[in-house]
């Protein structure tokens, strides 16, 4: 895929998150690891509640101080800086300039009271050395580029004058308007229609393309996933369970979770006989009441007591690439028919 | 006030293919008010001209992009909003001009399923009195026998006994989808609408709650309605398809015949822009340039004219009528006449 031999932009190691809550203290990330790589896009994948938020707003450091906690330990290495720790000044010249971040609900990241040029001119004000005309040249020619249609009117209006694709595009023309290294997309398509869902993605693959910016998609829906990813980290319960690139993923998933998830997804023009889906039981557990085993255990088919006393690492098995965090985990066996090794 | 309960058997329904649900012509406009004495100025046009019918045992299923009305036609086959005009009739009885009184009656048989369950349970009510209160209102069981009724309601949702001295807060959301479900089914109904009941659900529990309404639905032999903006939802659960775009029809399929034979260009338009869930044959998406037109102001002729890329002249300026096919699909464009 378009992982290549160059080194990551991006290197999260042992990424903690905890927040103090009126029952204690929960650890709503716990030991994440991953790197991006320049122009590529890795999606995060997972339930409500797995931790997939969290960790791009630990990345960002966009987490209330008051009751969150990010580990000291915890490293996420950007160019020399780890931003874990830096402090708010250096954060506050990384963000919206080098990594970028786009959240699912635009209306509310959007400032009602402003115009959309007021919005684009605040982010080059203060991340640029442009002069005033240029600017409100280069907001516009921002605004083209998301393709929003006349954009020299739109410069003028209101986010409530706007559809809800049209706010995602401008949204999007702010993240990008610093040429970010990272753009952050925090469900970027979760609450628009299929219509313009396809509009915003094949956008945001257009200028992946363009401007050769590297994407870390969070997203529950594994059709976009599917679409637009070269990379997949597969979260469960706090706990990144799985990593591949996408067609493996989708091909050979390792782990139970991956694989049931996966199965559970009403496939296009592919009816089961019964014409009932496969189903995972239960809920995710309560992240108060965390089993002391593997944390899928009581939803999975394959447990066994080895599961309930030891938590599988999260370490590749069979394939190199590829690690997972289960004891037993699923297709092991590389298929040499079509020479897959995964 | 109680109604002449038909007992759902606990046996296989067969399909009789019987018309169950006959909707004619419903129109819903909304009024918008404004100026200095707030008069009405101008209509939402939600609703324009649709008419379908669920055969007994059958499920319709509704698709179309927020805004298309299809909210709307499920709370007007219900009665639950006025139809400005149009006729909506169960088993050949006409309901839309029924009195409070008679509606009642009515009402027992024909349920509605949300979106967001905890919005529609009452948040100070025990799972008990919640559904007491529906049962013991219309007379289904007697106080004797309630909580053995309510104990059996349970069970069939699939939630544990001890579930029912909760609040609607204690539980999940899909164990409150189970409640609405539950609470839907308290009435022994022979129709139910369901809008959106998945859409907020992880997809490990929306395949749980899918598979509950299908043992349901066959269990009781109920007729459904089923309203949902993700096509592969409705393609799995649904005998019938029915596409909406702007408040009109613009396809009507049935749903294993949806992805090979469908015709109308926004039909395609959907499924195309659907991402497919293997990377391997990854395509480009269709994109369809534009949005939704306001319904404040429909354009004249297709409301789809101006994002479709078959789009002729006459298109703009007059509607075509819904053509129907011999397999049962119809369609409404002059494209495909």
């Amino acid at each position: 895929m378009t992982q290549s031999n160059a080194n990551p932009i991006l290197e999260v190691r042992g990424l903690t998150t905890r927040f103090r809550t009126d029952r204690g203290i929960v650890t709503a990330v716990d030991d994440v690891n991953f790197d991006v790589y320049p122009g590529e896009t890795i999606g995060i994948v997972g339930e409500s509640g797995c931790g997939k938020t969290v960790t791009s707003k630990s990345i960002m450091r966009l987490l209330p101080e008051r009751n969150s906690i990010i580990e000291p330990s915890s490293k996420v290495m950007f160019k020399g800086i780890n931003l874990a720790t830096a402090d708010e000044k250096t954060m506050r010249e990384v963000r919206g300039d080098q990594v970028a971040m786009i959240f699912q609900e635009p209306m509310t990241s959007l400032n009602p009271v402003f115009t959309i040029g007021w919005q684009l001119n605040e982010a080059l004000k203060y991340h640029t050395k442009l002069s005033k005309q240029e600017r409100k040249a280069r907001a516009i020619e921002m605004l083209r580029l998301v393709e929003i249609p006349n954009p020299e009117q739109r410069f003028k209006e209101y986010p409530h004058q706007l559809s809800g694709g049209m706010r995602q595009r401008v949204m999007i023309a702010i993240a990008l308007c610093c040429e970010p290294d990272i753009l952050i997309a925090d469900e970027p398509t979760t609450a628009l229609d299929v219509t313009i869902q396809a509009q915003v993605l094949a956008l945001m693959a257009g200028l992946k393309e363009k401007l050769n910016t590297a994407i870390l998609l969070i997203t529950h829906d594994l059709g976009v996933v599917a679409q637009v990813c070269d990379r997949v980290i597969v979260m469960y319960a706090g706990r990144v369970i799985e990593q591949a690139s996408v067609s493996d993923l989708f091909k050979r998933p390792q782990h139970p979770y991956t694989k049931a998830l996966l199965e559970s997804i009403p496939k296009a023009g592919r009816k089961t006989e019964d014409g009932r889906l496969p189903t995972i039981k239960g809920i995710v557990p309560s992240l108060f009441e965390l089993p002391k085993g593997c944390r899928f255990q009581d939803r999975c088919k394959y447990k066994e007591q080895k599961c309930v006393d030891i938590e599988p690492d999260l370490i590749p098995h069979a394939f190199p690439d590829r690690p997972v965090r289960c004891h037993f985990p699923l297709n092991q066996n590389v298929d040499l028919t079509t020479g897959a090794t995964g | 006030m109680s109604a002449p309960a038909t007992e759902p058997a606990k046996a296989k329904f067969e399909r009789t293919g019987k018309a169950f649900i006959k909707a004619e012509n419903l129109v819903k406009k909304f009024p918008v008010r404004g100026g200095m004495l707030n008069r009405v100025i101008n209509h939402v046009h939600a609703v324009t001209d649709v008419s379908f019918t669920i055969a007994q045992g059958e499920t319709l299923g509704v698709v179309g992009e927020s805004g298309c009305g299809k909210s709307t036609l499920g709370k007007m086959v219900i009665r639950l909003l006025e139809p400005t005009s149009g006729k909506v009739s169960i088993e050949g009885q006409e309901i839309t001009g029924l009195d409070h009184q008679h509606m009642m009656s009515v009402r027992r048989r024909m349920q509605i399923i949300f979106q967001d369950p905890y919005s529609s349970l009452n948040p100070r009510l025990t799972v008990r009195s919640l559904l007491k209160e529906a049962i013991s209102f219309h007379g289904i069981v007697d106080n004797a026998q309630m909580d053995s009724y309510i104990d059996e309601l349970i069970a069939t949702v699939g939630m544990r006994p001890e579930s029912k001295d909760k609040f609607p807060h204690e539980f999940s959301g899909g164990q409150r989808q189970r409640l609405g479900i539950a609470r839907a089914l308290a009435l022994k109904p022979e129709f139910i609408v369901a809008d959106e009941p998945v859409s907020a659900l992880d997809v490990s529990i929306q395949a749980q709650v899918l598979n509950l309404m299908k043992d349901l639905k066959e269990q009781f032999g109920l007729t459904m309605m089923f309203i949902s903006h993700d096509l592969k939802v409705v393609e799995h659960f649904c005998d019938q398809v029915m596409v909406m775009y702007l408040g009109r029809v613009m396809e009507k399929i049935p749903s294993d015949k949806l992805r090979e034979e469908c015709e109308h260009p926004y039909t395609r338009a959907l499924l195309g822009s659907n991402p497919i869930d293997d990377p391997d044959e990854r395509r480009p998406l269709t994109v369809l340039e534009g949005d939704v037109p306001s319904p404040l102001n429909p354009p004249p002729g297709c409301p789809f004219a101006g994002r479709c890329p078959e789009v002729m002249d006459r298109c703009r300026v007059e509607m075509p009528p819904l053509q129907y096919r011999v397999n049962g699909q119809a369609v409404a464009c002059w494209a495909r006449m």
